[in-house]
């Protein structure tokens, strides 16, 4: 049962974790030297050993702490789920330590968040892109990258030489109309962020 | 002695082998395009002889940028999305962020809402088991289950056409309820086709279940073992076969779970064949639910009523009167407005343990959707589980692993 | 073969119907699509379902549904053709034998479909020339088989026998 009493048992002696809410299970923010100990101490003693999910998240350019990685544990004894938010200490380039050596369920996981981020897995053992092609140049879910994606050649020089095609932006115009809201109605009609660029197209403010 | 590697061209689609001569292993690439049925996935395995000693499967051949596309758009706006993810279910998907946003926004719905949602989840159940169940006999080589699943599942995107207006990629449920309420005349269809599928079921479990050819081609290949199966995330049916007892409709029930008695059925050995015995039981467990559903079908409505910034008002409210005009217009433009907060939720799919990880700044739109596939996670253990079993026994283990790329890639 | 395709008179002929080249060889052809499909995404569970019981493809001699190029006259692109894909499509077009056909089921094969993002080729024929394009999403089987027949017309009208001495227009990869 994830009580009080747990809380404090689990939290009890650990400086290094910090109680965030409890709104829908149990969230806790944890220290990235911390996190492959204290995750061998759930799997171990505190009957978390399922990995359900190992994500991360972009608090935005000017952010203090940019990004923070997210793992979700589940236990089948206390039948809930454990959040815990790691931030990344460095901004320009990320990394925190692996936790492949835990659970082998976050390879793959931390491969994804990897190839989508930019966030460097410390003694991951097969630290390649998964989602997109090993030489693309970006991560595509920063928020500065934008949704219609930015050119490069396809990965396929032989097929982009016979047909032409290459990795292009896509078409915002006609996008989804979403309104900002922020401001007053007349000014904040939904209008699709056209969002496509090249290096002779400027980026539309 | 140097290595002399003989490049030998197969003019058939994916196969490349290169032959090492001081090993004698061969690497096989079977390409993204391949007769079996689950999308593209491409595996490299390298072989020794028959026996495949290392298989690395590459992934991202249909990612298409689901999370990215989520930030950009509003919650009911996304619905579609989560059709095409696991797309032999997609009533199931939707079901299942609609309930996360709900969650956060902190909806409470009707009866009868939730009683629609279980009948739909179960029905999407039926519909991903029997392709999964035929693409799997048509994997071991016979061609027939696959043509009788498919029968039935014709009958199930009629109805599916008259509930929803779409054969499958349905959108059918928005943040507060579903779209439309059930015609009328609905329910007893439903009723007689569950009556009617215990006897499909049975033809193809007679061609099925006791044959000698395919008992002799799943049984004791590709075991999963229980600490493995947690180890590496495992959820659904795969877990379930390998003995480890966790439904989320039982543990952690939602949208009305609870009222409804169903069994649970649990493998013993974690081989294909029990992956196959659990997913024909749960069939039959579905059209149990099913019959208690519409025995017990609430009256009432089938939106949150009192979700006044959340779910659009009636259609005849908004032709007459200012206020709903407005609260349309406001939902439509901006999308539905919900705190700021964070929520993960997991729904029971067929494939497995469908989870919605929601990040939101207050707002219409959300600032993070991070979408935990169950595909991507039973995929994972491929590399682990494939070496030491022979070439023919892949497609097997792929059949019975039951994963779809759409779901794995996004 | 139309009535204006052949000319046949029974006391005259007796059993032997005179016709141009070009309709018999179209005629052939267009009778026994061999399809290769392509199923990516969503649009191949389309596919399957009209190649099933209800919506029978067979009826139009298509039901071979080989997944071996070589063996193919019509490569149904069906699903969302990413970046990373776009490459191994073009490839097993290259394999194909003369005469191939190209028809892009959906609207993810089409133009890209509802995925305006950084992965997704707006639109397969960026990378092989498309016959016939199928909208809806996913289109249903009755769609398929629509196309399928403008295929067949398509084919119909096509010059075969001077065809047969021409060099293919688009360059295959080295």
């Amino acid at each position: 049962m994830i009580d009080d009493d747990f809380v404090k048992s689990l939290l009890g002696g650990r400086d290094f974790l910090n109680l965030l809410h409890q709104e829908d299970c149990l969230t806790l923010s944890c220290d990235s030297s911390h996190l492959v100990s204290f995750c061998e101490h759930l799997r171990d003693n505190e009957t978390f050993d399922l990995l359900v999910d190992l994500t991360a998240v972009d608090h935005g350019v000017d952010a203090e702490n940019r990004f923070s990685v997210v793992v979700h544990i589940y236990s089948l004894v206390h039948k809930s789920y454990l959040r815990i938010h790691v931030d990344c200490p460095d901004n320009e380039s990320p990394s925190i330590p692996s936790i492949c050596g835990v659970f082998p369920a976050a390879n793959w996981h931390e491969r994804e968040t990897f190839d989508m981020f930019g966030i460097v897995f410390d003694e991951h053992p097969n630290l390649k892109r998964i989602l997109m092609w090993d030489e693309y140049p970006y991560h595509p879910l920063r928020k500065e990258f934008p949704l219609a994606g930015i050119e490069v050649p396809l990965p396929a020089a032989d097929v982009s030489e016979v047909t032409g095609a290459a990795v292009d932006p896509a078409p915002m115009m006609g996008g989804p109309f979403v309104s900002s809201g922020s401001s007053r109605i007349s000014e904040s009609e939904p209008r699709a962020k056209d969002e496509s660029w090249t290096e002779k197209t400027e980026k539309p403010v | 002695m140097s290595t002399t590697v003989k490049e030998v061209q197969v003019g058939d689609v994916g196969a490349r082998a290169e032959m090492h001569a001081d090993d004698g292993k061969m690497t096989l690439n079977v390409g993204p395009s391949h007769p079996t049925t689950h999308g593209v996935l491409r595996l490299l395995m390298e072989l020794d002889g028959d026996r495949i000693t290392r298989c690395e499967p590459v992934l991202g051949y249909l990612h298409r940028g689901d999370e990215k596309i989520a930030e950009n758009m509003t919650y009911n706006q996304f619905v579609p999305y989560t059709d095409r993810l696991d797309y032999l279910a997609p009533l199931a998907n939707n079901v299942a962020y609609a309930i996360t946003v709900e969650k956060l926004a902190g909806v409470q719905l009707p009866e009868r809402c939730e009683a629609i949602r279980v009948l739909i989840c179960e029905m999407a159940r039926i519909s991903s088991h029997l392709l999964g169940m035929g693409v799997f006999g048509m994997d071991a080589g016979a061609w027939t289950p696959f043509m009788y699943t498919f029968t039935e599942r014709e009958k199930l995107y009629t109805l599916f056409e008259e509930l929803t207006g779409a054969r499958f990629t349905t959108s059918y449920t928005r943040i507060g309820g579903v779209a439309r309420d059930i015609p009328d005349g609905w329910l007893p269809k439903v009723e007689k086709f569950v009556d009617e599928l215990p006897k499909a079921l049975d033809e193809v479990e007679k061609l099925l279940t006791r044959n000698r050819i395919f008992l002799d081609r799943t049984e004791g290949i590709g075991t999963i073992s229980k600490e493995d199966a947690i180890a590496f995330g495992i959820t659904g049916p795969n877990l379930r076969a390998s003995g480890v007892d966790l439904d989320l409709r039982k543990d952690k029930p939602y949208s009305g779970y609870e009222k409804y008695e169903f069994d649970v059925p649990i493998g013993t050995r974690g081989d294909c064949y029990d992956r196959y015995l659990v997913r024909i039981e749960e069939v039959r467990q579905s059209i149990l639910i099913i019959k208690q559903v519409i025995a017990t079908m609430p009256t009432g409505l089938w939106y949150a009523e009192d979700a006044k910034k959340i779910f659009a008002p009636q259609k005849e409210k908004i032709m007459t009167s200012m206020e709903e005009l407005i609260q349309n217009f406001m939902i439509v433009t901006e999308g539905p407005q919900v705190p700021p907060g964070e929520v993960y939720f997991e729904a029971e799919n067929p494939k497995g343990a469908l989870g919605f990880y929601l990040v939101s700044k207050g707002g219409g739109v959300p600032y993070r959707l991070k979408i935990r596939a169950p595909s991507f996670c039973n995929l994972s253990i491929l590399e682990k589980l494939a070496p030491g079993h022979m070439l023919s026994d892949i497609t097997v283990i792929l059949g019975s692993l039951d994963f779809v790329m759409g779901e794995c890639d996004r | 073969m139309v009535s204006d395709e052949y000319g046949y008179n029974s006391k005259v002929e007796g059993e032997v119907i005179v016709t141009r080249a070009d309709a018999v060889v179209n005629w052939i052809r267009k009778h026994s699509v061999w399809p290769m499909p392509m199923g990516l995404a969503c649009c191949a569970i389309e596919l399957m379902a009209s190649a099933a019981s209800r919506y029978d493809i067979s009826r139009f001699g298509m039901e071979v549904m080989r997944f071996s190029p070589r063996q193919s006259d019509c490569m149904i692109v069906a699903g969302t053709v990413t970046y990373k894909m776009a490459e191994v499509v073009r490839r097993i077009y290259d394999q194909m034998g003369d005469p191939k056909w190209v028809v892009a089921m959906g609207a993810c094969a089409s133009t890209g479909g509802m995925y305006r993002s950084y992965a997704v080729m707006q639109g397969v024929d960026n990378v092989v020339p498309v016959d016939v394009y199928v909208s809806g999403c996913p289109p249903r089987p009755e769609a398929l088989l629509d196309a399928m027949m403008k295929l067949q017309d398509k084919i119909g009208r096509e010059p075969a026998v001077k065809n047969l001495s021409k060099t293919p227009e688009t360059a295959p990869l080295s």
